[in-house]
């Protein structure tokens, strides 16, 4: 990660599906291309669905990991 | 095993390879020019299938159901249109609005059922609101938006919505007593056009 990267924290944590794909839409619109955002979720869902959002929007998956209950997704925009 | 080349070997060293086939129907037919022009994009644009989802009923889980794929579809950057028609355009009621219409049988209607987002119910097992009241619990605790927050973060991400004129007509339905932000009340000739030109439909 560079310092030029803006990382951007959506935390979706207790939110069901669409939430955390609505809220991490809304924070990545507005950001210049290249920039990070950090997704946290407790949807065991948005495994998938981050995956098929980041396909469908064109966006990159860089990392995903998972901490007991949280998933965390690292995008980088498109 | 001898390392000699045949002539056809050693000529297509390096060039594409020849599909004798295509070949030949090419030079029976010819190439079939007009069919590929159809599928050429102009000036290099794409233009990405639009979703119309035709919200027909007002019950509360078509509604939920709706709202959620809307949200999804816009999120995802498909350009997403809710045609508003039937029970689908009490809905877009604003919640204050207890009755609407002009003469007696209209406002019956919207007595017997409340117009507006938050007051939707069930087709099935609504036992007067109980059943209701048994989903907004339960979304509460498992995180699941409601179709009000569903409806503000559809509006959030720029989906459209184009009310029935022909429904505001029958339900004596006025513009004040609709929610801000919906578009101008259009026909059914206006969703047949944007499914003509390719749109997804869902009918809900």
């Amino acid at each position: 990660m560079t310092a030029t990267d803006l990382l951007v924290e959506v935390d979706a944590r207790g939110l069901s599906c669409p939430m955390p794909i609505v809220r991490t839409a809304q924070a990545i619109r507005d950001l210049p291309s290249g920039n990070l955002v950090e997704v946290l979720a407790t949807d065991p869902g948005s495994q998938r669905d981050f995956v098929a959002w980041c396909r469908s929007t064109g966006h990159t998956l860089i990392e995903h990991s998972t901490d007991g209950p949280v998933h965390r997704f690292l995008i980088r925009r498109k | 095993m001898t390392a000699i080349a045949t002539p056809a070997e050693s000529t297509l060293a390096g060039q594409p390879r020849f599909d004798a086939l295509a070949e030949a129907i090419a030079d029976v037919e010819g190439i079939p020019e007009a069919f590929t022009d159809a599928f050429a994009v102009p000036n290099g644009e794409v233009k990405p299938r639009e979703l119309v989802i035709i919200c027909y009923s007002g019950d509360l889980e078509k509604t939920w159901a709706s709202l959620i794929l809307a949200t999804t579809a816009a999120a995802s950057g498909v350009p997403t249109k809710m045609f508003l028609t039937f029970w689908g355009l009490q809905t877009f009621v604003k919640d204050d609005v207890r009755i609407t219409g002009q003469n007696w049988m209209q406002k019956m209607l919207s007595v017997m059922q409340r117009p507006g987002i938050s007051h939707r119910k069930l087709s099935k097992m609504n036992f007067l609101g109980m059943g209701p009241w048994m989903m907004g619990t339960l979304a509460k605790k498992y995180g699941v938006a409601s179709p009000r927050e569903l409806l503000e973060a559809a509006q959030a991400l720029g989906v459209e919505f184009m009310p029935c004129q022909m429904t505001m007509d029958m339900f004596g339905l006025t513009r004040d007593d609709m929610i801000e932000g919906l578009g101008e009340p259009v026909g059914a000739a206006t969703v047949v056009e944007l499914l003509q030109n390719g749109a997804a439909p869902l009918f809900i």
